[in-house]
């Protein structure tokens, strides 16, 4: 039976896709970054081994342009490729998709009345390659296969953090009724504060950040009920992306235990925060 | 307002929007209205698309369904304006990559400070969010 073993939500800036393809994660810049994943590069290699990660990210215009905005896509297929967001695509391996899996979960959400679009072929932007860069390095394949599971947090309303809580809840009740013996995370990525836009561009709060992550790692769902314009206000115009995090968070349930848990300022234009969850 | 129950009218959600200084938040009334221009930065995902452009910017607009107005504000690389036509920022980054700008750069355009200026304000923290909360609670 597969069953969901831990989550982890981490900030998914392009500039650390950079860093990484680059070799700058020494420096003096991306040093103190890097060295926040450290424990969980170890851990992951060492003692957590997930089979597959159910990556839930955003599309930044690059998958789905303006015509179709999917509010949740699931990723049913068998391979992904890097995409080419302007500059070339990230020089990264392919991703591994588990469409065994991923048909499973989006076939049980529907019964659930979670109305999810299906996406058989796409490519991945730096949503889904920037956490795998930073929880993996570089290797030359990856050691995971993934279900991508995309969420529109561009074009507004996107959805309530009560909603997504609960996708992550149906998403660990689809896990559990997969039959094959698989060992499951789910990653919540985006955020953390951060605003791209405007004059108020370079918006960052860390005692709000910091809030955010003590709510996930305390017991109960409080965090589910953040309305959408506490997340603009204090947060940033991109600082929504972390409603993402709480569906890893849903599927993890009512009490976790915190493995880990790190945040700096700043990388680029935004808040790096990152937390590692295993169900109590 | 309760939105743990879906109660919240779209009205009311929407008019909420308007009163966060210096933002302008991606409604669908925006995603309309800068529809085109999305679609145009869209297009520079493809290497052969951005040879052409940088050829010939103008040549390359004038395919588009753009207004002048719009093209205008995408010739001058004017950010804000084309947040105001219904721009948003993850579909102009498109065009910060083809003209090799990184993300931090591209961004520090749409304030008051130069590229320096927003790097180190950055460095020191990033931008408060002290009175920048709310237009009408002044916060």
């Amino acid at each position: 039976m597969a069953r969901i073993t831990a989550g982890i939500g981490s900030s998914h800036v392009p500039l650390l896709g950079v860093a990484v393809d680059q070799g700058k994660t020494g420096d003096e810049y991306f040093g103190p970054i890097f060295q926040g994943y450290e424990w969980t590069r170890t851990w992951l290699e060492t003692t957590a081994k997930p089979d597959v990660v159910i990556l839930v990210y955003n599309d930044h215009a690059s998958a789905f342009d303006a015509n179709i905005i999917p509010t949740f896509a699931i990723g049913c297929g068998d391979v992904y490729k890097s995409a080419d967001e302007g500059w070339g695509p990230r020089p990264v391996p392919d991703v591994e998709g588990h469409a065994g899996l991923a048909w499973h979960i989006a076939q049980s959400l529907i019964l659930e009345e979670f109305d999810m679009t299906i996406i058989n072929e796409m490519d991945v932007d730096h949503g889904l390659t920037v956490p795998m860069s930073m929880m993996f390095g570089a290797p030359a394949a990856w050691p995971v296969r993934v279900v991508p599971l995309a969420v529109n947090v561009v074009t507004y309303p996107v959805p309530s953090g009560n909603r997504c809580w609960a996708l992550g809840e149906a998403i660990a009740r689809a896990v559990q009724s997969f039959p094959e013996d698989l060992n499951v995370q789910i990653w919540g990525t985006g955020g953390m504060s951060h605003q791209l836009q405007g004059p108020r561009a370079g918006l960052l709060n860390r005692e709000w950040d910091n809030r955010f992550l003590d709510l996930l790692e305390t017991a109960g769902d409080a965090a589910r009920h953040i309305p959408h314009i506490e997340y603009l206000r204090e947060t940033g115009s991109e600082g929504i992306e972390m409603v993402m995090w709480l569906i890893m968070r849903g599927a993890l349930g009512h009490a976790v235990t915190r493995l880990h848990r790190h945040y700096h300022i700043p990388c680029s234009n935004t808040a790096i925060g990152h937390i590692v969850l295993e169900p109590a | 307002m309760n939105s743990a129950l879906g109660h919240q009218s779209i009205h009311e959600y929407l008019a909420e929007f308007d009163d966060i200084p210096g933002t302008r938040v991606f409604t669908a009334a925006r995603a309309r209205k800068g529809y085109w221009i999305n679609q145009f930065a869209m297009s520079l995902m493809k290497p052969e698309n951005r040879e052409r452009f940088k050829a010939d910017e103008r040549a390359y607009l004038n395919d588009w369904k753009l207004s002048e107005e719009a093209k205008e504000a995408l010739l001058s690389r004017d950010f804000n304006r084309l947040l105001d036509l219904g721009g948003n920022v993850y579909f102009l980054a498109k065009l910060f990559s083809t003209d090799g700008l990184s993300f931090a750069e591209a961004v520090s355009t749409m304030t008051d400070m130069t590229f320096p200026e927003y790097r180190e304000m950055m460095n020191n923290g990033g931008r408060s969010p002290e009175g920048l909360r709310s237009i009408k609670g002044k916060y």
